[in-house]
Parts: structure tokens; sequence; C-alpha cells
């Protein structure tokens, strides 16, 4: 269970600056697929940084289970996300003068996970494990930042607008292989997207709007990749 | 304009590479060209073989010295186009994609001359101040008569106009040469990494020990940069050590800071680029879960090697250099003292520079350390 307690964050000094988050609190299950929606300037990419301890907040508390990792150091906070957590960006950030393989191996070593190809195959890229990222298109980079975040095996997986670079039909792609992925290895996503269809392949969604949590409901039913809009 | 002033004030280590080399050489050619002046008024024996000791060794000195730092500041020159052009492509794409031809673009690099105009220009005017006291010293034992400083106008040309000159067209050449790329690559910034059948390559090496060896794979003048300054603190601490014997403690103090300006600020500029250049690999590393320690050993810690290579190479230099002209140069002086291999002053070269260099590690592992994760992924 991750909880959010009152969390408040704020950019800028004196007259420019600007609170960005306002007291926001929220519970996550585990195993759950939530989704943070919102529009550009929301609020909602600067909450996962803070949830997912990239960013200390001004005021509140995060805790999974009983580790409150707001009150963290931080070497501790950086132990903690090796030990718990992955990310996808929107950009990828691939290490662009190493082989698929080897940015794979880039989560794999923090794990200990030596059955690293096996995530490589699962993302359908076992045929290009030694090209590099600029010899892959948009959506076969994302594939590879998703198995690198893998194959780390985190507990909670965060995602920042995974498919805001790649076209429809890539994006589909990107999301179904995440979605089987979810189901087989059961981490808890926490997902922020400002496409309202992507949030109905969720559980749970967090609707968001200037800094504030407007709106919580659960899906009653999971759409697929392929069954929701775009 | 392309290229602003404010990229040339970070050619600041050329400036300095060249201030040096021409101090050095204006010092040791002024004085050969004012005393050759006087040749036929050197009566003694002594004298003349004195003369001819010291033309060579201002011949020997000039063309090492400033051949050397020459070479150096060629290759850091191509690194600093190369870079510029690497960090800069989407400026240049887009000038490119508007119609603007390679040379065009390149023409505006000329400005990296002036970092060695200003270099040499500071050179030699540091110099020609130095002179009369160069002079005294050089005739301490009055084995001459009275030595003029003159001002040789070829010389000032060929040392500050014909530097600043070709380092300007060598920046407009190298950079119309790298720019000679396809706009798409220059706009997404895009670098080739051709797959490379390396040789012991194991599928199954460790993410760590690849990373360390991309990194060194990835900027191969920087191996050099960070060797050069281990061989410029190994080369001319101990050769400042020696010279207090051979020939005084002002030369020997010369010597000394040329060798540590040098050696730091080759240092500094290096390890400055390393961090820069994987900055984001830093950033995305700390993201997941690795260490600080973890990503300084990684990016800093593979130049470490190199580092001592190039102290063992400035060691044989220094060495090779001293005997050569002690026993040829010198060789008909009378009390030049017997030049040997000074172990003890290797001994507290070399405990200098590990303490130096690992300080050097450590400030920039902190730098590592206060790279602001979220900003660089901003970028």
């Amino acid at each position: 269970m991750i909880a959010v307690s009152d969390i408040t964050k704020s950019y800028g000094a004196g007259g420019n600056r600007n609170q960005v988050l306002k007291g926001i609190s929220l519970q996550i299950a585990d195993k759950d697929f939530t989704v943070i929606l919102g529009a550009s300037g929301s609020g909602k990419s600067t909450f996962l940084n803070v949830i997912s301890g990239l960013e200390r907040p001004d005021s509140g508390s995060v805790t999974y289970g009983s580790q409150e990792i707001t009150k963290l150091s931080d070497s501790e906070v950086t132990q903690f996300r090796k030990d718990n957590i992955g990310f996808i960006f929107q950009q990828y950030y691939l290490l662009p003068n190493m082989t698929v393989e080897k940015n794979v191996r880039m989560g794999a070593d923090l794990a200990g996970n030596r059955e690293y190809r096996e995530i490589i195959t699962a993302v359908g890229l076992e045929d290009k494990s030694r090209k590099y990222p600029s010899e892959l298109s948009g959506g076969e980079q994302q594939r590879v930042s998703v198995a690198r975040a893998l194959a780390k095996k985190p507990k909670v997986l965060f995602l920042d607008e995974p498919t805001g670079a790649l076209d429809e039909q890539t994006g589909r792609q990107v999301l179904d292989y995440i979605c089987k992925l979810h189901k087989e290895y059961g981490f808890t996503i926490v997902m922020v997207t400002h496409n309202q269809n992507v949030a109905e392949m969720a559980n749970t969604v967090v609707k968001m709007n200037s800094g504030k949590i407007s709106e919580v409901y659960a899906n009653s039913r999971q759409k697929t990749a392929y069954e929701i809009g775009w | 304009m392309v290229v602003g002033m404010k990229d040339v004030l970070k050619l600041i280590g050329i400036s300095i590479i060249a201030c040096c080399a021409v101090f050095v050489c204006t010092m040791f050619l002024n004085y050969n060209i004012d005393v050759a002046a006087l040749k036929d008024e050197i009566t003694t024996e002594v004298g003349m073989v004195m003369y001819q000791a010291q033309v060579s060794t201002g011949k020997v000195v000039a063309a090492v010295s400033g051949g050397c730092l020459a070479v150096t500041s060629v290759i850091m020159l191509l690194f600093y186009v190369k870079n510029y052009i690497d960090t800069h492509g989407k400026e240049l794409g887009i000038l490119k994609a508007l119609g603007y031809s390679n040379f065009k673009i390149a023409k505006h690099f000329w400005v990296f001359g002036l970092s060695v105009f200003v270099g040499c220009a500071l050179g030699y005017a540091a110099a020609f101040l130095y002179l009369p006291s160069f002079y005294e010293l050089q005739n301490a034992e009055q084995l001459f008569p009275e030595i003029k400083v003159q001002f040789h106008p070829l010389l000032a040309f060929l040392l500050v106009g014909v530097p600043a000159i070709s380092f300007a067209a060598l920046a407009v050449i190298y950079a119309c040469f790298r720019l000679k790329k396809p706009v798409f690559d220059l706009l997404k910034e895009k670098h080739e990494y051709k797959a490379k059948v390396i040789k012991n390559e194991t599928k199954d090496m460790p993410f760590l020990k690849e990373l360390t060896r991309s990194t060194v794979r990835g900027r191969k003048s920087l191996v050099f940069f960070i060797a050069f300054s281990a061989f410029c603190f190994s080369a001319m601490v101990q050769m400042s050590m020696s010279m207090k014997d051979l020939s005084s403690e002002t030369m020997a103090v010369m010597i000394l800071t040329i060798g540590l300006i040098l050696a730091f600020m080759t240092l500094f500029l290096s390890l400055s680029s390393v961090v820069k250049g994987n900055a984001k690999t830093i950033a995305m590393m700390r993201v997941f879960g690795y260490k600080h320690s973890d990503c300084s050993k990684a990016v800093l810690g593979c130049y470490r090697p190199f580092s001592y290579i190039g102290f063992v190479i400035g060691t044989i230099y220094q060495y090779a250099l001293l005997k050569f002209m002690v026993t040829f140069v010198f060789a008909d002086v009378e009390n030049v003292p017997e030049y040997n291999f000074d172990f003890t002053a290797c001994v507290i070269t070399l405990g200098l520079f590990v303490l130096t260099y690992e300080i050097a590690m450590q400030a920039y592992s902190r730098r590592i350390k206060k790279l602001p994760i979220k900003s660089i992924m901003l970028e």
C-alpha cells in the first residue's frame, strides 16, 4: 500500500513562488493499476516524482507499507528506489552508447536478475538485442525502456506519459506489453497521462486539476489497449 | 552569430597552453637571436663553448616544449569544435535546414582562433617583460659581452600571428568537415554508435563494467588529456627538482609553475567534460537506484590507469631529455654535474601526484553527487 498524506510542493521563490501540489492525500493498493489523469500543468508529473522518491515534498508524507520515504536520507531513498521502484518515461532516456541488451542489464544488474533476456523476448526485441537505440524506432525504444524497468523486478512501476511520443499503433502495442507483464509479474502500476482513453485501462483513476485531486473513481471493467479509443 | 564570445571564453585551456608555449619559445629564441649577433665578440674558448651549449639548449627547449604544447593545443581545439557541434546540433541543424551551406556556418568558427591569439599575445608580452632577468641569468658568469634585449618583429609574428591564423583556419576547416552530416542527425543530436566486434567481449559483462568501457571508448580524446595532465605533472615537477642542480632555482621555479598550470588546467577541463558528457547517464542511473559511489567509479575511475601511464611516460621523458642535454649539449661545458636518475624526486613526485589526483577525483565525485536529476532529465 502506498499512502500519500497532505503533500505540498512549490517551485520558485518570493513573488514567483508557484504551488504545484496543494495538499494531496491518496492511497494506492498493492498490485493496483492506477492512472493519474490531468491536463498539462495540473501537477501530475510532479506528483509522480514525489511519490516515487525522485523529489522531496515541502510538507506531507509518502509511506510504502510501514516505510515513510519522505523521512529517508538521499542515499536511503536511492537504496529504496533500487529495491522497489521502476520507471518508464516519455523520452525513454536510454543510454545511447549501449546496446539494447546492455540497457536492459542496467536494470537487471540492480536486482541480480540473470534472466533478463526473457524480458527482452517478452517485449519482442530478442532479434534486436545487439542494436543501439539510434538504430531502433520510437516504439522499439520505449519497449527497451519497459524491459529495462521490469528487469529490475520492481514492486511499483511508475510511468510518465509512456505513449506521449508514440503514434497510435505503437502506443497501443507498448500499453499492451505493459498490461500483459503487469498480469504476469503482479507489480503495482502508477501511470501519469493526459489521455482520457488510456485511463480506461486502469482499475483506479485519479483526476488532478490545478495541483489538487478533483476526483477518484474505479473502472467497472478494465479495457485492453486495443479496446480503448485514442 | 553561430559561435559567440562566450564560447570562446570556454577555450581558456587553449589560451593557457598557448601562453606557456609562447612564453618559453620567446625567451629562448629571442635570446638565441640576440646572443648570435654578439657571436663575433666572444673571444674566450669557454665563452664559445657556453655559447654553443646555450644556443643548442634554446633550440631543443623551444622545439620540444613548443612542439609538444602545439600538438596538445591542436587536439584540444579539435575536441572543442567537435564538442560544440555535438551539443549545438539543434541550432546548427536548423541553419542547415534553412539552406546555409556547411562553409557558411563553419566560417564563424574562426573566433576560436582568438583564444590562441590572446594566449600567444599574453605569453609573448610576459616573456618580453621577463627577458632582461633571463638574459642576466644566462650570462651570470659574464662570459659574453653585455646582451641587450631586442624586439624582433618577425619572431613576434611567427609566435603570435601565425599560430592565431593557423588555429582559426583549422577550426573552420574542421567544423566544415564535422558539419558534413544529414540535417536530421544534427537536429536530433544523433550520435552514431556502430556495433563493433570487440576482442574478448563477453556477453555477460556486468553493466557497470560495460559502462566503464564505453565511457573510455566514447571519449578517447579525454584519455589523451588526462594522460597528458599526468605527463606534465610528472615531467615538470621532476625536472624542476633536477634543474636546481643543473641550472638555477629561477629556471626550476619557472618549469614547475608552467608544469603545474598545464597539469591542473588539463585535468580540470577533462574531468569537467567527463562529468558534463555523462550527466544524463548518471542521472538515469541514480533514478534507477545506483549508488553515487557506483556512478563515480564507473565514470571517473576508468581514467586512473591512463593517468599512471602518463606519469610513467613523463618520468621517462624528463630523464631522457636531461640526460641528452647533459651528455651531448653541455658535454664540453665545465662544472656541469653528472646527471643520474633521481629516484627520490620520482618517489616524492609520485606521492604528490597520487594525492593531488585523488583529491581532484573526490571533488568531481562530489560534483556528480550534486547533479540535479530532474533538471537533467528535463533538458
